[in-house]
């Protein structure tokens, strides 16, 4: 499904390429035409949607794992929040483009998850203390980001709400390259640490007794997570409900009681270039950010999980 | 009684200074001088008249309403957390001025008032009816995670509309702070009619959040109409969150730290906590708006940031307190 996708959203666009033509450019056999459109312009886009997906899918199915809570994603909890404040103070204030406003989303990111940790931090981290002091966190900084906004001039204002929307347009490889690195190394210890994660899903004190250090494994697995969401938010802004959607379609998919972490990614994936495509076709010729489509699907999809979530006492 | 005085004192001198002090330094003279004998034609006259009382009043209106509404909000969901920024209230009365600037086409802040207190009574009704689905009602968690999830939602949906529409864009963002700045008195006449009404129901609140207090079946058992009680209380935090919302823009965490200093100073009993939080909080607000005009002269941070970045450390330290799921 996702490399069907893959290559549709390759085809697609302004100059309409049949898929076999696609593959062949891809093979290195296409036409001068098919070679720049492909290779320049469309794969960096592509390639960003699916590996800034399948980030924000494994970031949330981490999260929502760690926390016992289907609605504890990262962009839930205020972790995105911190890389859009970031991001806003460098484009809004400083002035700044390209790639200083993916860096300094990823530091927000980071920065961000490490206050709420910290204040979340009694004697060891419980999920529901994570979650409050995250959404209280959130409060604060999307507050600060509408400071901002107010500031800005109306131009520069509107190119940070296209950002803060979670956008794919006009990316190439240098938001390509970081993203990559960062998800090779980090999927595979997210699934190094899909055991732990198994073992503090049986409560911590069966863990403990099991032998497993619970909070070292907690702020791992937590790390891992919060990585995973700012490399993703880096490259794409902050799509939103990404990273919400993609566990529970995973678990709906391979069934209720396993982790599904690669699944879980390659839900986002889907999702992701998926929206993408969407989003470019909506409106005919005017290109939508990515994120108002992902909203749009995510938000009801959101309030039905949280009903039933509450329904089945699962919700906290 | 005394302590109560004592803050109607705290609140005389604040409103004071937030007439004395802006951006432009009037000396108390022409101070009193412009409240008791103004003249049209003088400029320190003219900016306390238009600018500084106005603001003042919407200030102290929307500081009761916001105080009132979250004590009477944390009463009804027995919940520490409660607070009608957090709970998702002010992203609904977002969504809804959006949708009246941008499909309406409403230009002025009397328009769309309207339209800001129609998203917050549907807002306070999703969150609260989400939050309260399944056997242990609305726990602290369940209703502040709801608040966070539908605002998360509700905020795509605004942002959507808005970026297709620069022009309620400008309007949308200078909103979205939350500020008491170019509030003009019409529109805080405006507003008072639905204050009054919210100020009504909120007077019996007082006893029945008492007997909720005591948990639906010692209640129900002492004679207590448990399903009438939580309507009433419903329809106060909706008349009153929804307005202030309108006037001032999103304020996030009077609603939530007023009520929990009344709290230390009277008790558990909502009798005194409502009276002392209508009180406090505009205290509160006003203090903080002054603080805003001060910090950031010749400019102005505007309230709401002020009051986040205020509220926000008794947030954390309320969650971080053992006892925190139940009043």
């Amino acid at each position: 499904m996702a490399a069907l996708l893959f290559c549709l959203a390759l085809s697609t666009g302004a100059f309409q390429i049949p898929i076999s033509g696609v593959l062949d450019t891809l093979a290195g056999q296409g036409t001068r035409r098919d070679t720049f459109v492909i290779m320049d312009v469309r794969l960096p886009r592509v390639l960003v949607a699916l590996l800034a997906g399948a980030a924000f899918g494994l970031s949330g199915a981490l999260f929502q794992s760690l926390v016992h809570n289907p609605l504890a994603s990262p962009d839930v909890i205020g972790v995105t929040m911190g890389a859009s404040a970031a991001a806003v103070t460098c484009t809004v204030v400083l002035g700044v483009v390209g790639a200083a406003v993916s860096a300094s989303a990823f530091a927000g990111a980071l920065a961000t998850a490490a206050l709420i940790y910290v204040l979340a931090w009694r004697r060891g981290v419980s999920g529901y203390r994570l979650v409050l002091v995250g959404i209280g966190v959130g409060a604060v900084l999307s507050s600060f980001v509408s400071y901002l906004m107010s500031r800005a001039d109306v131009t520069s204002a509107q190119a940070a709400l296209v950002w803060l929307t979670g956008s794919l347009n006009a990316r190439s490889y240098e938001h390509v390259w970081p993203l990559l690195i960062g998800v090779s190394i980090l999927l595979p210890a997210a699934l190094l640490l899909a055991r732990g994660l198994r073992v503090l899903g049986f409560g911590d004190e069966t863990a403990r007794g099991l032998g497993a250090r619970v909070e070292t494994l907690r702020l791992s697995i937590l790390v891992t997570g919060v990585a995973l969401a700012a490399f993703a938010t880096a490259a794409a802004g902050p799509v939103p409900f990404v990273a919400f959607v993609a566990g529970p379609i995973a678990r709906r998919l391979v069934g209720e009681r396993t982790l599904a972490l690669v699944p879980a990614a390659l839900a986002g994936a889907v999702v992701m270039v998926a929206s993408d495509l969407v989003a470019q076709r909506l409106l005919g010729d005017r290109a939508l950010p990515v994120g108002v489509v992902t909203g749009a699907v995510g938000a009801p999809f959101l309030l039905w999980q949280l009903a039933g979530a509450n329904r089945e006492g699962r919700g906290g | 009684m005394p302590g109560l005085l004592g803050a109607l004192g705290l609140l005389a001198l604040v409103t004071v200074l937030s007439v004395a002090v802006g951006a432009k330094s009037i000396s108390p003279a022409v101070l009193a001088d412009a409240l008791l004998h103004y003249r049209p034609d003088d400029a320190d006259h003219l900016v306390i008249h238009t600018l500084r009382l106005p603001r003042t009043a919407v200030g102290l209106l929307v500081g009761a309403a916001l105080g009132v509404a979250g004590a009477v909000m944390q009463g009804l969901t027995r919940n520490a957390l409660a607070d009608p920024g957090l709970l998702g209230i002010n992203a609904g009365a977002a969504l809804l001025l959006v949708i009246g600037i941008s499909v309406f086409g409403i230009t002025s802040l009397t328009g769309y008032v309207w339209f800001g207190f129609a998203g917050a009574a549907f807002t306070a009704l999703i969150v609260y009816g989400i939050g309260a689905l399944g056997r242990d009602r609305a726990t602290p968690v369940k209703l502040a995670l709801s608040g966070a999830a539908v605002s998360a939602a509700l905020a795509s949906i605004t942002t959507a509309i808005v970026l297709t529409d620069s022009d309620a864009f400008d309007r949308m963002r200078l909103w979205q702070v939350g500020s008491l700045a170019g509030r003009d008195a019409a529109l805080a006449g405006q507003a008072l009619p639905f204050l009054i009404v919210g100020a009504i129901i909120a007077i019996p609140c007082g006893r029945l959040l008492n007997a909720l207090a005591l948990g639906d079946d010692v209640a129900r058992a002492l004679g207590q109409r448990v399903g009438a009680a939580r309507a009433i209380g419903a329809l106060c935090v909706v008349v009153l969150c929804g307005t202030a919302t309108a006037l001032a823009g999103p304020v996030a965490f009077v609603g939530l730290t007023v009520p929990h200093v009344a709290r230390m100073i009277t008790g558990p009993d909502y009798r005194w906590i409502l009276p002392y939080s209508a009180v406090l909080a505009p205290a509160l607000l006003l203090a903080a708006d002054v603080l805003g005009r001060v910090v950031a002269r010749p400019g102005e941070i505007q309230v709401g940031i002020v009051t986040a970045v205020i509220g926000a450390p008794v947030f954390v330290a309320l969650v971080r307190r053992r006892d925190l799921a139940e009043l």
